[in-house]
């Protein structure tokens, strides 16, 4: 025992305190444990397209349509475009709506109303994404016609709304009334407030919920069956078949023949990089022109 | 210039419950006129209902007649209209987090059309002059946002932007209950000057204030106006019992 007066801090500390220090430790430890669940199969799932999809890509796959069975070579150029093309109709179509309606719900939807779009987007959210795929089939395939990128895009855009309304809601709500009173204050009609400062305010949770909303569809493949169809050459045409990457990947992987399983592998690799490509890009630009100390 | 207040008979509701009864008073311009009382007796919905903030309370109300100058409030005019004419400062410093110095102050006349770059920098400058804010910020005005300073700061940047909107009358909800003692110096002397060019009414809940920076003081109890004067004659020799009591310390 250390004497009277001499004591170092080390000494004096209860053991409760003690235990509480190994209760922290083991919490931070299981709090590391999850994140790294959470980040493994993302790794994983990535280093296994690497390992069998990167020996197939080339140059070709980058630049070519698809060579017809039996030939070697050819690429997935015409899906790399068409679903770049379908996600940006979608996007054209998804994005404005779902904005709108969040701002809708946020500023003006303590009503009955509100609670009807509230809990119609919550429904649409489960529809499984082959049923939304045979809507936009009733609603524009049937009427034009034919398959087309914007039946694709509008089966998409309908997966992308209900999404981009909730998380657009939920940031709206997140800005303090505070800041709404400010501009009100100033003299600042209603809907310039919501526009130009609360929107504003928000706008970094707005992104993330488009972007959420976009790299959940921009994988999609039972949406587009029966309405972008797919397609072996180029197409920008907005009323004509279209191929997309995903399309290409099922058609491939389902295929008997081995060239095309590893052409797929590689389709998968290249959808994965270009939505993290997109999602980050959307990013960068938007987290440009942030100034310090803003949020 | 600033111009007067008349208020008259003015009544207000938040839903059933009436929180305003009957009020009428008068603030003379260029004067500072604070409105003290415990808390809940409707201080706040008092200034709130002078520039129609209260109604964007939802299930709010008001009725009643308020004059700002040649100004009716309730009547004939946009409540919009009418909030371009009267600054507001509030309770908690709430600059626009996304916004840089510069656009917080120039907000009100951006955000309703007023795109002049040459006259928005002189107000700016003169605004941010004027609340004693221009020393500390100038070299940061695009770069920070208005968020990134400290409190009283964001409470001088609030009141330079409710400056820029040359308004006439200046409404402060407690300005200085979230500020150290002394940045509340600091904004209290402001308002002393500030009462050259606006009419201020300003609630408080600390009497010293009241006494330092209003020439006319009213008690509000219970959502009536007890009593208006002096600020000099209700702290010394207030002619109502209940607010001799309320300075006196025996409640609130």
């Amino acid at each position: 025992m250390p004497e009277r007066g001499t004591t170092s801090v080390r000494h004096v500390v209860p053991p409760i305190a003690l235990r509480r220090r190994i209760t922290d430790h083991v919490m931070t430890g299981v709090a590391v444990l999850t994140v790294i669940l959470v980040l493994l199969p993302l790794f994983a799932i990535f280093a296994y397209l690497v390992y069998r999809g990167i020996g197939s890509i080339n140059w070709a796959f980058l630049t070519q349509t698809p060579k017809p069975v039996g030939e070697a070579g050819g690429g997935m150029a015409n899906a790399i475009a068409g679903s770049a093309f379908i996600l940006l109709i979608a996007s054209v179509i998804g994005v404005p709506v779902g904005i709108g309606a969040g701002i809708y719900l946020a500023e003006y939807g303590r009503n009955q109303l509100g609670n009807i779009i509230r809990f119609t987007a919550d429904v649409l959210n489960g529809v499984p994404s082959i049923v939304i795929g045979i809507v936009a089939y009733g609603i524009v395939v049937l009427s034009q016609g034919h398959f087309s990128a914007l039946a694709g895009g509008v089966a998409l855009a309908i997966m992308m709304i209900p999404t981009i309304t909730r998380t657009t809601e939920e940031m709206l709500l997140l800005v303090p009334n505070a800041v709404r009173e400010a501009a009100y204050g100033l003299g600042v009609s209603r809907w310039r407030t919501t526009l130009s400062i609360t929107l504003r305010t928000a706008t970094s949770g707005v992104i993330t919920g488009v972007m959420l909303a976009f790299a959940r569809v921009a994988g999609e493949t039972a949406p587009l069956l029966f309405t972008a169809f797919g397609n072996q050459y180029w197409n920008w045409k907005i009323n004509q078949p279209t191929a997309a990457l995903s399309l290409q990947i099922f058609t491939y992987a389902i295929s008997p023949f081995d060239e095309w399983h590893r052409q797929a592998w590689a389709g998968a690799l290249i959808l994965i990089v270009l939505i993290v490509f997109a999602v980050s890009a959307v990013r960068i630009v938007a987290g440009r022109g942030m100034l310090k100390g803003a949020n | 210039m600033g111009v007067g207040i008349q208020v008259n008979k003015l009544n207000a509701w938040f839903g059933k419950t009436q929180a305003l009864y009957d009020i009428t008073m008068e603030a003379p311009a260029n004067h500072a006129t604070a409105v003290i009382g415990p808390s809940g007796c409707g201080k706040s919905t008092f200034v709130r209902c002078l520039n129609r903030m209260h109604e964007t309370v939802p299930e709010a109300r008001a009725t009643g007649r308020v004059q700002i100058g040649e100004l009716d409030v309730y009547n004939g005019t946009s409540a919009v209209q009418i909030r371009r004419r009267i600054g507001m400062v509030f309770q908690k410093p709430n600059p626009f987090p996304t916004m840089s110095i510069y656009d917080n102050v120039a907000a009100g006349l951006k955000l309703n059309g007023f795109h002049d770059h040459k006259r928005l920098d002189e107000i700016v400058e003169r605004s941010l002059k004027l609340s004693a804010l221009w020393d500390e910020v100038k070299d940061s005005l695009r770069k920070k946002s208005g968020a990134s300073l400290s409190g009283g700061q964001q409470q001088r940047l609030c009141i330079a932007r409710a400056l820029a909107v040359e308004p006439q009358v200046l409404l402060m909800d407690e300005p200085c209950s979230a500020l150290d003692p002394i940045s509340t110096g600091k904004i209290e002397e402001l308002i002393f000057q500030l009462k050259e060019k606006f009419t201020i009414v300003i609630v408080t809940h600390n009497m010293q204030q009241a006494s330092r920076v209003a020439e006319f003081t009213g008690f509000f109890l219970l959502g009536k106006l007890i009593e208006l004067d002096k600020t000099e004659k209700i702290f010394t020799t207030p002619s109502d019992k209940r607010t001799e009591d309320y300075i006196t310390g025996r409640f609130g």
